[in-house]
């Protein structure tokens, strides 16, 4: 098995004006995703969604910027740390993370 | 045995040592075409690693240089490749355990390594030192099934969707043909430098990211095999019409998709569009010497002479033909070599079944819906009902495509150059010389191939006018 981070890119926008009910049907999808992923005999290791990029502070040497370090439509929203066999189990466990409007993007973990 | 590895000689007694060499040279170039991808996809499964894997079996080539002057050329090159460059990788894995621990993933346990090298050769001296080195073999099986299954491994790993289109098409070309990274630059127009990066980036991915050695499942099998595909028609096309070369083929691209067509076939006989793509590239490939006139200058499918065609590749190719075509909805590449089949059973041009081409276009865009297509079935409907009626279909499919598109570069024929060019025949068969000339020089503006430009020129020149 290796570890794989599932980087979730989204909308913002659409994240700030989803109503209520599409708030709540987000939230149980990641529910299913979770059951999900073991069913693909993966293992979810670590998840966690971020504040959107307005809170970000981005530091390069000394100087200290406000916002994301990149800036685009789609940004990094939250993230699931996964244990996989190989990419094509982590690519097929990544086609499943409910996003909104974005997608996601599947990085292998270095390993020291 | 020992007569059978002697190098040819012409009265039975000791070879000339300048002829025996040239003979082990060209065996180990003929093992080289032949056999390459066979021995690095097997060894690669030992290695763990692609880039050991290539090293190792570099050195057994090399070596093969040496060894088969001494001791003649064995009778199964590939084998006595396989199990020498199998034996150098697992002597650079047992030094480097940690390389093991790192990239465990193209290991397999199974069958055990040297059985599989013991079953491919006669015992030797090293045997016993490998027997020695390892846990005693468990199975005493002949060469298992899959060892040939290695080289489908290796392809589906060089085509995975998660390496960039180019370095797809690099990946194949270097591990699976054995093509060296000069010529593969050669080819694509890049500097070396740069395809290079290109190979070691995409290996480093390979490596990193955990791309699986393995043949996709039944079930993303379709979608793997597409990319595989469409990887072996891009190598032939770019030899084939060298968009920006200064020949009009490059013979050695055309040969190796060729070569890639019939592993993928012997590989896997039941995939019908494997079929398809093989009779394609055979049957375009059998117009190959009729496609240049003796200057190298481009000739159309309308003034070739067909005596030239190679027919045994057409003979091959339609062979190829209904069962590529059977059994439910058939394939791009199965309908698109149904069309080049038509082509050639013709005796002339216009002999043609032009109207059973045009049905095929038809199919071919439900299964492939692309405006190149569309332009392939209005010059083949022009054949039928007339340029007038392929120019009227020529103009509603640019305004179709224009329609809902923001952008003029975007547009699905910006920039292509065989919709002025098309444009430019079918105004010409109208004798609407004046409009022509101005389509043909639209198609030389985007236009980079030497030999291509050359015929745009040659065009203009018959109707009176320049570039």
């Amino acid at each position: 098995m290796a570890e794989y981070m599932i980087l979730l890119f989204d909308d913002e926008t659409a994240w700030a004006s989803a109503s209520p009910e599409e708030y709540d049907r987000m939230l149980k999808a990641h529910g299913r995703f979770a059951e999900q992923c073991v069913e693909l005999g993966g293992k979810i290791i670590n998840s966690n969604a971020l504040q959107p990029t307005t809170t970000a502070t981005s530091v390069r040497g000394d100087v200290v910027t406000d916002g994301p370090f990149a800036e685009t439509k789609e940004a990094l929203g939250g993230y699931y740390l996964i244990d996989a066999a190989d990419l094509d189990q982590a690519l097929a466990i990544a086609k499943l993370v409910p996003v909104l409007k974005g997608g996601v993007e599947v990085r292998p973990i270095m390993v020291f | 045995m020992a007569a059978d590895r002697a190098a040819p000689t012409g009265g039975g007694g000791v070879p000339e040592p300048l002829e025996a060499a040239a003979a082990v040279r060209s065996a180990v170039a003929d093992a080289h075409r032949r056999e390459w991808a066979y021995v690095l996809a097997a060894t690669a499964r030992v290695a763990g690693d692609l880039d050991l894997a290539e090293e190792c079996v570099q050195d057994a080539y090399l070596a093969a240089l040496d060894a088969w002057t001494k001791q003649g050329v064995p009778n199964s090159p590939g084998a006595w490749l396989t199990t020498t460059a199998r034996r150098r990788a697992l002597d650079a894995c047992r030094r480097q355990r940690t390389l093991r621990d790192k990239l465990p993933l193209l290991i397999d346990p199974e069958p055990a390594v040297e059985d599989v090298d013991s079953s491919l050769t006669p015992p030797d001296p090293f045997t016993a030192l490998e027997t020695r080195a390892s846990p005693p073999a468990a199975s005493s099986s002949p060469v298992p099934s899959n060892v040939p299954d290695d080289r489908l491994r290796l392809i589906f790993t060089c085509c995975h969707p998660a390496l960039a289109a180019e370095a797809q098409i690099a990946l194949t070309l270097r591990l699976v043909c054995g093509l060296t990274t000069h010529q593969i630059a050669h080819a694509f127009l890049v500097s070396e430098a740069t395809m290079a990066a290109r190979v070691t980036r995409a290996k480093k991915k390979i490596a990193a990211a955990r791309i699986p050695y393995r043949v996709p499942e039944a079930g993303e099998l379709p979608d793997r095999l597409r990319a595989v595909l469409a990887v072996v028609h891009l190598v032939y096309t770019t030899g084939h019409t060298d968009p920006t070369g200064a020949d009009l083929m490059q013979r050695d691209l055309a040969a190796c998709a060729i070569d890639l067509a019939r592993m993928l076939r012997a590989l896997m006989p039941d995939e019908r569009e494997v079929r398809g793509l093989l009779a394609l590239l055979l049957l375009t490939d059998a117009r190959a010497q009729a496609r240049t006139d003796a200057r190298g200058r481009l000739v159309l499918l309308e003034e070739q002479d067909r005596r030239v065609w190679n027919q045994d590749q057409i003979k091959e190719g339609m062979s190829l033909i209904p069962q590529a075509l059977r059994g439910g909805r058939p394939g791009r590449y199965g309908i698109q070599a149904a069309i080049a089949a038509l082509h050639a059973e013709a005796r002339t041009y216009q002999d043609t079944d032009w109207p059973q081409i045009v049905d095929l276009y038809d199919v071919l865009m439900r299964v492939w819906p692309s405006p190149v297509v569309a332009l392939n079935r209005a010059a083949a409907r022009s054949m039928v009902y007339g340029a007038q009626a392929a120019l009227a279909e020529i103009a509603e499919l640019e305004q179709h495509s224009a329609a809902g598109v923001a952008s003029r570069a975007d547009r699905p024929f910006a920039g292509y150059r065989y919709l002025p060019a098309a444009k430019a025949d079918l105004l010409r068969r109208l004798g609407r010389n004046a409009e022509a000339v101005k389509e043909y020089r639209a198609a030389l503006a985007l236009t980079e191939g030497a030999a291509e430009r050359e015929f745009l020129l040659r065009r203009l020149r018959e109707l009176g006018a320049d570039g």
